[in-house]
């Protein structure tokens, strides 16, 4: 199997490093992530567009499932009924937002929460971003582990792999974790992840969410389509982009054609 | 700019502009008139796209700064809400950060150009060495851009890069402190980044004007190397280099449009669009691929002060190649053994970007990288100050052609296309 995979470099440096035996003991395997799985996306290639069916399927597992530790800072109600996106109509984007609740302003005599102490929330816009699950860093740590969920606004971009690899993370749980390796206290075994050991508990199974459509939510399902949503969270406009160069690829590709019928006219006499 | 004017004021106003302000006789002698060798190849196509790389770089750059904060605070969220939020930022954001891979592309080519048909020599000694400074001001540009959206390899690309100084004995972390203006990157650092960004491509905008002005007074080499004899060997800029320079430009372009539309993120590094950390250090610090030689020969050296003379010494070197090429012959056409020294080293610059991209202990067939990379530094150095003074005064050249009309008109069959 891959995954005991004894390198030659990494145990002397162990050796080298490492005092204690046992800690070498866990040292010895190379926990180096395993290369993503070939997952198959829509918005792959030249001409690939967001499927809007797993747009809207991911937000709801992104909603109902992710957004209880992770934030997607970047982006804003008001992105869900733009083109190129998960194109809800405006009156459910309206809805959505009405539905979540974020901290409110200060009131009108400055105070941000009522008389016992609950902070004071409102009904979002269009114009909010989504809520995040935690105020700050520290209150995300202290709710996890000590762990920092990090913000999955552009968790696609900023990882090397991208949609395969955190498709790989979540569907990546199951693995038998190899003998010898022991998952450290508080953390879960996934192979996809570097080191192996990670904080997040496995989020997805089968039925976490219903969809409406009538899709099965099987574990890759839910993966598929929260993934495409991350993708498109991390890249809004790639839609907007592939259409423009389209153009613009046609465009300079006839201005090259009557430029080199020009370039040769000219200098025809020359040579 | 240099030679007998053609120019001709053949309107009033033309005459009156002309004994005051004579710029549109400026513009007739040096893009209109201005005498071409005849036989410029593709290769020579890229100075002016250089010129378009900066002009595309200051126009979007200009309005991306109409859009980002330098806030330490601030930098990184409001690249993505360019990128999201304003009309068409995400085409202007991707136009600039793969127009700087491109520039490099462009200028890496029109060097190694120069260095093969041997344009440095006389007369064209400051032509090179204006465009070494150039080529040097360009590095400092990008390094002080890659810093702005505040990733977090903008900010441990700027830790490394300006702890570097701090290397100089004594006054080193001086240097580095008094660079930050803090005692470690911070806002303050980012703010001077950004507007010494926005300062250096007005600078280089300008040393350009001096490179094209020195360019016009012996006038363009040749692949052949050989002076310009008459009338015959020329043809005027316009229209015969402008239609040329045009139709490869598009080409690039395409290509350039390839990155921008299809591969936006190519050049880029995932960790960047994670915000800046000074908490967490990334498991690898890579600069951009256009550094990547210099950081491997930086790596390869165990001391760190000589890690940072070393790679200070093959950027001022090129500085004095019009001096160590001691060949009679301009062009490698002619220089049966140069040509061969010649394509090692172009080789011996990749191999060096390739370990400059892998982490510092990495091997390849069993060989340790750091040593592959000592190897090729060597050779680096060994060429500029070895071979090409050695190889000019030992080999002998192949026959150079009597003229460029006789070699483009006559024995075609003779001399093959390069």
């Amino acid at each position: 199997m891959r995954l005991i995979h004894l390198s030659l470099g990494s145990s002397v440096l162990a050796l080298g490093l490492v005092a204690s035996a046992s800690a070498f003991a866990q040292q010895a395997i190379d926990t180096k992530r395993l290369h993503p799985k070939a997952a198959e996306f829509s918005f792959e290639g030249p001409f690939g567009t967001y499927d809007r069916g797993e747009l809207q399927r991911g937000y709801q597992v992104y909603k109902e499932v992710c957004a209880a530790c992770h934030a997607v800072n970047h982006l804003a109600f008001h992105h869900l009924d733009e083109p190129g996106g998960p194109e809800f109509t405006e009156a459910q984007a309206k809805a959505l937002a009405t539905a979540a609740k974020i901290p409110a302003e200060p009131n009108d005599k400055g105070e941000t929460t009522d008389d016992k102490g609950t902070p004071l929330m409102r009904s979002a816009t269009l114009a909010d971003h989504l809520p995040m699950p935690f105020p700050n860093e520290n209150a995300a740590r202290a709710n996890n582990g000590n762990n920092l969920p990090p913000d999955l606004s552009m968790i696609v971009k900023a990882r090397e792999g991208g949609a395969q690899y955190v498709y790989s993370i979540l569907t990546g749980f199951h693995e038998k974790a190899p003998a010898g390796f022991k998952v450290t206290e508080g953390k879960y075994f996934n192979p996809y992840f570097e080191g192996w050991n990670i904080g997040m508990p496995p989020p997805l199974n089968a039925n976490s969410v219903t969809y409406s459509d009538g899709t099965k939510a099987t574990i890759e399902q839910q993966a598929h389509d929260v993934v495409t949503f991350l993708a498109w969270a991390s890249e809004p406009k790639m839609e907007e982009r592939k259409r423009v160069g389209f153009g613009v690829m046609v465009f300079l590709i006839a201005l090259a054609g009557l430029l080199f019928a020009a370039y040769k006219k000219v200098w025809k006499d020359v040579h | 700019m240099s030679g007998p004017s053609t120019y001709n004021p053949n309107s009033g106003i033309e005459r009156w502009l002309d004994a005051r302000l004579p710029l549109p006789r400026l513009l007739h002698d040096t893009i209109h008139t201005f005498p071409t060798p005849k036989n410029l190849n593709i290769w020579y196509t890229f100075g002016g796209i250089l010129a378009f790389c900066l002009g595309i770089q200051i126009v979007t750059g200009i309005v991306l700064a109409m859009h980002y904060v330098a806030n330490a605070g601030l930098a990184f969220d409001s690249v993505e809400s360019i990128m999201r939020d304003v009309n068409y930022g995400w085409l202007i954001r991707y136009m600039h950060a793969n127009g700087a891979s491109m520039f490099f592309l462009a200028v890496y080519i029109h060097m190694f150009r120069g260095v093969y048909y041997g344009s440095y020599k006389a007369p064209r000694e400051l032509i090179w060495i204006i465009g070494v400074l150039i080529y040097l001001l360009m590095m400092a540009t990008a390094f002080f851009g890659y810093v702005l959206p505040w990733g977090q390899m903008s900010f441990w690309g700027a830790t490394v890069i300006t702890n570097l100084f701090s290397a100089i004995p004594v006054v080193g972390q001086h240097i580095a402190t008094w660079l930050w203006g803090d005692f470690a990157v911070g806002d303050a650092t980012l703010n001077r980044f950004f507007s010494l960004h926005y300062l250096l491509p007005f600078i280089i905008a300008g040393v350009v004007g001096l490179h094209i002005w020195a360019l016009h007074v012996p006038g363009n080499n040749n692949p052949l190397g050989i002076d310009v004899k008459g009338p015959q060997d020329t043809v005027p800029f316009h229209p015969y280099y402008t239609v040329k320079d045009a139709f490869y430009l598009t080409l690039f372009v395409i290509l350039f449009a390839v990155f921008v539309f299809y591969a936006p993120d190519f050049f880029g590094n995932p960790d960047n669009y994670q915000p800046a950390n000074p908490l967490v250090t990334p498991p690898d610090i890579v600069p951009e691929w256009y550094l990547l030689p210099y950081y491997a020969m930086l790596r390869s050296i165990p001391n760190k002060l000589m890690g940072v003379i070393v790679m200070a010494g093959a950027q001022v070197t090129l500085v004095f190649i019009p001096w160590l090429d001691t060949g009679r012959v301009r062009s490698c056409r002619f220089r049966p053994l140069m040509k061969q020294f010649f394509w090692v080293f172009a080789v011996v610059c990749v191999v060096l970007g390739y370990c400059g991209s892998q982490s510092v202990d990495a091997a390849r067939f069993g060989i340790p990288l750091v040593w592959v990379a000592r190897i090729a530094t060597a050779y680096y150095y060994a060429f500029f100050w070895l071979i090409m003074p050695i190889v000019g005064l030992i080999e002998t050249p192949k026959k150079i052609p009597a003229s460029i009309s006789q070699s483009v008109l006559g024995d075609s069959a003779a001399a093959p296309a390069e």
